[in-house]
């Protein structure tokens, strides 16, 4: 009994030694966050990101690995505003850890700190998977980015204050950078404006808003419903009357009724890489946009 | 000569002197008219400007009310009492079966008869039970989820009803109440997020379908990359196999060890052992005798109970929503030691008691594809050994293997296919066929169909 009770201890001794050595644990839930949290902490920070580019973020389940990860993590960013809703309250209650639950320091949620657009007038599940906060994929838009940057950099601050001056210059720095980027990005993308556009999901509405573009139809026929062959048709009659400029959608999306679409209408589809590691150039949050901007300029041509 | 000169040269500097004075003033006068008329556009433009200035910030501080109070509309929701009402949700449920035998007489020969509901759902159309969950937290530090089920016979069933703690930290967590148990792996899944519409065949021989024990629960996740929890129960002993006490000491104790990680960016697994300790007492049982007479029947002593469990998930990148495939499997081994007395209500040959030994063991394996989106389609094997179970009334000679024939040796097993569509995260219809050897020498082939629906906040399902 004691040499158990011996091996216990030196087994809880050793995992808080693990834990004390351990950077300060970054959990995000979404690729842009986790690429704005390494802007932002670099090596200061150990982060972890959830899902890839190539998951559909309604859609994950709570695995066993994510909740090992929930458990030692400091701060858990999310998108927020529902979108993360079948997963991220289960590795809540299950990981163990206080740090990040609501309403705690170590828990943000990167929509609440935005103005969100297309809040439901109505809410009943027969329009679809509708988020009653509104649309959460903020990250398309490089100004929703500069304001979560601000708040996340204060979080990262107060959590972590050894390294505050750290956390502080880097978002200066970012900060200075992300504006000029913006200017740029704007400018790029005048060519854009009043362009119509298919979408596949609500996924680029904020880009869409910010660049005065505009969304001409959605394949999903309401949000989180796959495209029906019905819907299919009358959005090929649409687009005979109207043509829309360019199909687009993101990685995690069956590319195949874009294509479709595509190859009735002649309207170039094009994958968007809707956030960081979306295609092999948007490595991070700069070349992203850099991306997302010069794939639309292209299928203009 | 020079004289004249001279004095002319004198006249002309004393006149051309007061001459050049005029001319300065005159054009300083004109200097000073232009600087004037310059100050004056100056002052005007400057007046002009303060004044647009003013204008511009009367209305930027107009603009900046309308939008704070624009704000605070959007920000504000309808306050009243409901305001912080729990999240509700509700799932409905009903199948349309047809079955080769009688689902009223259902049993699992060489099991002792667990109580629970696990008979097939009756022939024709049926109402299941509908769930109805509530769960909020309570405060910063407990969370509170009730689940109650309102059975077609119009009773309300308490499925769960526990509180949890949110904060404790360092990986603990505290529940009390009624739970489901942390033993297994399809024990703490929900019913309305099965494959299959029942259970497997050892979960209904020996757990009465699922364990939900009134007791409470420690659980520790270890700060590993890779999952590993540990848990342990203390139960009162409520519900098959143990039998409800009327004791100040606890009925039934668990412990739980569990393993998960990522294999790849495509597979996810979790494994498992779980040991359940019971001692139930007076667990009555029906059966008839080789008199032909109904009896009542008890067992008391220990029951021990060791679960192996794992489940392994493929999903291409792991999203899981275009095609995925789930393998999920565990093996049971149960050892009951104590008394067996016969014919407690005296109806027949007189009441008995005997000695009861049994070594039981029981496994399924299933697999689900979900080969396109909405669609999934999956298959199911069940088993049971009931093993030798030895009765001390039928060793002695007292009476024969034919008094107790539930407890004869068999081996059930079952068959299951199901073919499901869910449009939706919400809603789900369900076709399923099974060749069920439960009973000795009946084979029970079976044929339904099921809505599996809910409403209300999005739940979470475990994986």
């Amino acid at each position: 009994m004691k040499t158990m009770l011996k091996f216990v201890a030196s087994i809880a001794m050793f995992f808080s030694f693990c834990q004390a050595l351990a950077a300060f644990n970054v959990f995000a839930c979404e690729p842009e966050w986790g690429a704005l949290a390494m802007e932002l902490g670099g090596d200061k920070l150990s982060v972890f990101t959830a899902i890839t580019a190539l998951q559909d973020a309604h859609r994950i389940e709570a695995r066993p690995s994510l909740i090992a990860r929930a458990r030692n993590a400091d701060l858990l960013v999310c998108t927020g505003s529902e979108l993360e809703i079948g997963w991220v309250p289960l590795l809540l209650t299950q990981a163990g850890n206080g740090r990040i639950q609501r309403g705690m320091p170590g828990y943000l949620e990167a929509s609440q700190q935005v103005a969100r657009i297309e809040i439901p007038q109505a809410l009943d599940r027969s329009l679809g998977d509708i988020h009653p906060g509104g649309n959460p994929h903020i990250q398309t838009d490089a100004r929703n980015i500069a304001r979560v940057a601000e708040v996340l950099a204060q979080r990262l601050a107060q959590l972590d204050p050894q390294n505050a001056a750290a956390y502080q210059s880097k978002y200066k720095d970012f900060g200075a950078r992300w504006q000029e980027a913006i200017r740029r990005w704007e400018k790029e993308g005048a060519r854009l404006k009043d362009v119509p556009v298919v979408v596949y999901h609500r996924d680029f509405s904020y880009f869409i808003r910010w660049m005065g573009m505009r969304e001409a139809g959605s394949l999903e026929p309401k949000p989180g419903i796959p495209p029906t062959p019905a819907h299919l048709a009358t959005l090929v009659e649409q687009m005979k009357r109207a043509p829309a400029k360019a199909i687009i959608y993101s990685p995690y999306n069956d590319p195949r009724a874009a294509q479709f679409l595509s190859e009735r209408t002649g309207i170039p589809a094009v994958m968007l890489p809707f956030t960081v590691g979306g295609n092999e150039k948007a490595r991070d949050l700069f070349a992203l946009f850099d991306e997302t901007i010069a794939l639309l300029l292209k299928v203009m041509q | 000569m020079y004289c004249r000169l001279l004095c002319a040269m004198a006249f002309a500097v004393a006149l051309s002197a007061p001459l050049a004075a005029g001319a300065q003033d005159a054009e300083l006068s004109k200097i000073r008219e232009e600087l004037r008329q310059l100050k004056d556009a100056y002052e005007r433009r400057i007046q002009a400007l303060e004044q647009r200035l003013q204008q511009t910030e009367a209305k930027a501080g107009k603009a900046e009310e309308a939008a704070n109070q624009a704000a605070v509309q959007s920000s504000s929701r309808p306050t009243g009492e409901n305001a912080l009402n729990p999240a509700i949700s509700l799932i409905l449920q009903g199948t349309l079966a047809r079955s080769s035998r009688d689902p009223a007489n259902y049993q699992i020969t060489g099991f002792v008869p667990s109580g629970g509901e696990v008979a097939p759902p009756g022939r024709g159309l049926n109402l299941s039970e509908s769930e109805l969950v509530f769960s909020a937290s309570v405060d910063p530090y407990f969370r509170g989820v009730l689940i109650a089920a309102l059975t077609p016979e119009n009773e309300v069933e308490v499925e769960e009803a526990f509180i949890q703690t949110l904060a404790l930290g360092r990986g603990f967590m505290f529940k009390g109440g009624r739970f489901l148990s942390g033993i297994g792996y399809q024990n703490e899944i929900h019913q309305h997020a099965w494959d299959f519409q029942d259970a497997p065949l050892a979960y209904k021989a020996l757990l009465g379908g699922r364990l939900n024990d009134d007791g409470v629960q420690l659980k520790w996740v270890a700060p590993t990359e890779l999952l590993v929890e540990l848990g342990t129960e203390l139960g009162r002993g409520r519900v098959f196999p143990g039998t409800d006490r009327n004791r100040g000491r606890a009925g039934a104790w668990s412990l739980f060890g569990h393993a998960g990680g990522d294999l790849g960016t495509s597979i996810a697994w979790r494994a498992g052992l779980s040991h359940l300790r019971t001692s139930p007492r007076d667990r009555t049982y029906d059966d008839v005798d080789s008199t032909g007479t109904g009896v009542s029947n008890s067992i008391g002593g220990r029951s021990q109970l060791w679960v192996l469990d794992g489940i392994l998930k493929w999903a291409p990148n792991h999203n899981a929503s275009a095609q995925n495939f789930k393998l999920q499997g565990e093996y049971f081994r149960r050892r009951e030691n104590g008394s067996l007395i016969y014919d407690t209500q005296a109806a027949s040959l007189g009441t008995q008691t005997g000695s009861y030994r049994s070594r039981q063991s029981g496994w399924y394996l299933q697999g689900v594809y979900q080969f396109m989106p909405q669609w999934r389609a999956g298959y199911r094997y069940d088993r049971l050994n009931s093993g030798a179970t030895s009765i001390g009334l039928v060793g002695t000679g007292a009476l024969t293997a034919a008094d107790f024939p539930i407890l004869g040796g068999h081996k059930p097993k079952r068959h299951t296919f199901m073919v499901d569509w869910s449009p939706t995260e919400f809603s789900r219809i369900r076709l399923q066929l099974a060749r069920d050897y439960s009973r000795m020498g009946a084979p029970d082939n079976q044929i339904l169909m099921q809505y599996i629906m809910s409403l209300g906040a999005h739940g979470a399902h475990k994986f």
